[in-house]
């Protein structure tokens, strides 16, 4: 089937609300091509547990792609038309299974040798809806916070060299009650701008004592889901037949209750499903989990607060050590987290900055229970040095 | 001798001036003695097996990534056996894990089965050698960092242990031990090189490095330490080579990534961590060729393919691969 012969009752398997979307905006989807379509139902598919910033961006586009012409669309989209599809992807269900047959068009379009055609179909587009967004104002500048190095006692090596150039390294910061400082700070935003999973806090450990305005994650209230999810993958790899896609399959399918999960927010739920399922690392390695938790939260719910507390993750075992000692409770890496959280913090300011409002956003990376701080802001020198006194509290005040 | 630096490492990470210090040891001991490419492209998939196989073939391949089959056109090793008239013994590959069980050979009519390399597979060794010992050493097949739960298996363990003790003249026992003194997967390969130059003394031989893949993970300091670990294995590969008189002065050394990662700049992945972009990092690599008739200290900067490694070792070695699609570089011929 092609777009152009969609029908209203095609949707019939979507959740409710999406079903009613896609089918006030037929008239426009049946006018895009196949290799773009699918991108645009993944995401239409899930509406119902989306966040309101997702929500908000779907509707919009679907806004957009119905008030323009015809000669419009067939121009913005013109990259897409020229990609050649092959019969069995247009023979896909692509109407209830479009994130599968995204990852087949990957594929096809990695063996075709068309994927930087895609790329740049994809990039036009992106801008085109980057455009969109960007008329909102934002109701105060954006600010994030990383804190990594929990538990590290000192570190002789070069910190946030990445985020150095960007800004100033302030070295005599007094770190007493720092967290506490921070996340305070950050509940105090929520509450004068009690907008819905626009203020989070993410915690790669057990969490710290937080107001609960906050939208919180942590990588420790998962265990339980983890472990559930671990023990259902072993059991599927023992299936007789089964291989990488099929795993993946199957992963897709898994609903929280499925893992125990429960609770009222079900948008919440699938998110944090979607770190343990979607993502590679975020299973084992506590670092992996909160960088990956805090991009998709970047990317999906485009928060005005993000703080991330980076916790030390197990070790890798080396060789050696795998084939002589008996499994016990992992050993952790505290050092190697640090690095791990350093890298970690510089992809949170680079996912924060590709969000609207990035010439107005405030980021902040501290060394956690030391004197070292990393201040990026508007207002902020860059690339410098900095020995001025003062506490985290007084920092952020000046940051923001 | 080949040498794949991977899987998939970065030049920020490796020779941009801010990764010199994850590579102490080739920078300080191989660059010097070597002709350096920078802009080495890999416009074919990256993923590993299919990139080595693209590698070996002189051919974009495109088959399943994950799919156990053997490339569709003739490998290097099929070119040099039957143009030269080598002996099965002569051409080996050592390689990561059981998904690259099939690069030694191809399926081409005119070429396949019994033409091509012997493959080691270090890790299927080693579980071979450990069967029945009780120890916890599950995470050491893990066949790829990228479908982490997939480890194939290929059967046969007395063939594996046959293997051993007839070509690497190694026992179980001996095999055993010196891996509980090993710390990676590639310390494991170059053991087997080691065992393989000594032993057989091929003529050709291709080792494919797999550590740094551990990067797919996420966790930036064990990427940061599988460099540095690859970096001081090829170091002493170099010295081993350097050191045996069946090898010294007369062997050349070509060692490349497969391909790269991921930019951090790039907002469809997530830096470091994947290879899924098709960005210019994730395509962009480097090779350093060093030899008897390589001339030394030289960086060119000019654009070579991957595809091109094949017809290169075509021309070095009075071979003709007649239907890889690169050109021989003509600075290494």
């Amino acid at each position: 089937m092609l777009p152009r012969d969609l029908k209203p009752e095609d949707f019939r398997l979507y959740p409710p609300v999406a079903r009613r979307l896609v089918v006030e905006n037929i008239t426009a989807i049946r006018r895009l091509p196949l290799s773009f379509l699918p991108n645009l139902l993944r995401e239409i598919i899930e509406y119902d547990y989306k966040f309101p910033a997702e929500r908000t961006a779907i509707t919009k586009e679907l806004a957009k792609l119905g008030a323009d012409s015809d000669a419009e669309v067939e121009d913005l989209l013109r990259e897409f038309s020229k990609i050649r599809l092959s019969p069995q992807l247009e023979s896909f269900d692509w109407v209830n299974s479009p994130g599968q047959f995204v990852e087949r068009l990957s594929d096809h379009l990695w063996t075709t040798h068309q994927l930087d055609e895609f790329r740049i179909a994809a990039t036009k587009y992106g801008d085109h809806l980057t455009a969109l967004v960007d008329a909102e104002p934002l109701p105060i500048p954006r600010l994030g916070v990383s804190v990594v190095g929990r538990d590290v006692g000192s570190f002789d090596g070069p910190l946030f060299r990445k985020l150095r150039p960007h800004g100033t390294f302030f070295n005599r910061i007094n770190p007493e009650n720092g967290l506490n400082l921070l996340l305070e700070a950050v509940a105090a935003r929520a509450r004068r701008h009690p907008i819905p999973y626009a203020h989070w806090y993410i915690d790669g450990g057990e969490p710290a004592n937080h107001d609960s305005i906050l939208t919180g994650i942590s990588y420790a209230a998962l265990e339980p889901i983890r472990a559930a999810l671990i023990a259902k993958i072993h059991t599927e790899i023992e299936r007789p037949g089964m291989g990488p896609e099929a795993l993946r399959s199957i992963m897709a399918q898994l609903r929280p209750s499925t893992l125990g999960m429960a609770g009222d927010d079900e948008i919440m739920q699938r998110f944090q499903l979607k770190l343990l399922t979607e993502a590679s690392g975020t299973q084992i390695f506590s670092t992996t989990y909160a960088q990956w938790a805090a991009r998709e939260a970047l990317k999906r719910a485009q928060p005005l607060t993000l703080l991330v507390r980076f916790a030390p993750r197990q070790r890798q075992k080396a060789m050696n050590e795998l084939l002589t000692v008996k499994p016990e409770q992992p050993e952790l890496d505290e050092l190697g987290s640090l690095i791990d959280a350093d890298m970690s913090a510089y992809y949170n300011w680079l996912n924060q900055q590709r969000l609207p409002g990035a010439e107005k956003s405030c980021f902040l990376a501290w060394f956690e229970g030391h004197p070292s701080v990393l201040a990026i802001g508007p207002s902020i020198p860059r690339g410098t040095e900095s020995g001025t006194e003062a506490d985290l509290e007084k920092l952020l005040n000046w940051l923001v | 001798m080949v040498v794949t630096f991977g899987g998939g490492a970065r030049d920020q990470e490796t020779f941009a001036p801010e990764g010199h210090e994850n590579i102490p040891n080739i920078m300080r001991e191989m660059l010097p003695r070597a002709s350096f490419f920078t802009q080495v492209v890999n416009r074919g998939i990256l993923g590993h097996y299919v990139a080595t196989a693209s590698l070996v073939t002189g051919v974009y391949e495109t088959f399943n990534n994950f799919a156990a089959v053997p490339p569709g056109n003739p490998t290097v090793f099929e070119y040099y056996r039957k143009d030269l008239k080598r002996p099965s013994s002569d051409a080996w590959v050592v390689a990561p894990s059981n998904g690259f069980n099939r690069i030694g050979e191809s399926n081409h009519r005119s070429y396949g089965e019994g033409m091509g390399a012997r493959v080691i597979l270090p890790k299927y060794l080693l579980k071979a050698a450990m069967s029945g010992s009780g120890s916890d050493y599950g995470h050491l097949l893990r066949d790829n960092y990228e479908n982490p739960y997939s480890t194939p298996d290929l059967g046969n363990r007395e063939f594996e242990l046959q293997q051993l003790e007839m070509i690497l003249k190694l026992s179980a026992d001996d095999f055993r031990a010196h891996a509980r003194t090993l710390s990676s997967p590639d310390e494991l390969s170059l053991y087997i090189f080691r065992q393989l130059i000594r032993q057989v003394a091929p003529s050709f031989l291709w080792i494919t490095m797999h550590d740094i893949d551990i990067a797919h993970a996420g966790a930036y300091s064990l990427y940061l330490e599988g460099i540095r670990r690859t970096d001081r294995l090829c170091a002493e590969l170099y010295k081993l080579l350097e050191d045996e008189p069946e090898y010294s002065g007369k062997t050349t050394l070509l060692v490349l990534p497969d391909f790269g990662r991921d930019a951090d700049q790039d907002a469809g992945g997530n830096g470091f961590q994947h290879h899924r972009t098709g960005d210019a990092a994730a395509r962009t690599t480097w090779l350093m060729a060093i030899g008897p008739h390589i001339r030394e200290g030289v960086v060119y900067d000019h654009p070579v393919e991957s595809i091109d490694l094949v017809p290169t070792l075509g021309a070095m070695l009075g071979f003709s691969p007649s239907l890889a699609r690169g050109k021989p570089i003509s600075e290494l011929v």
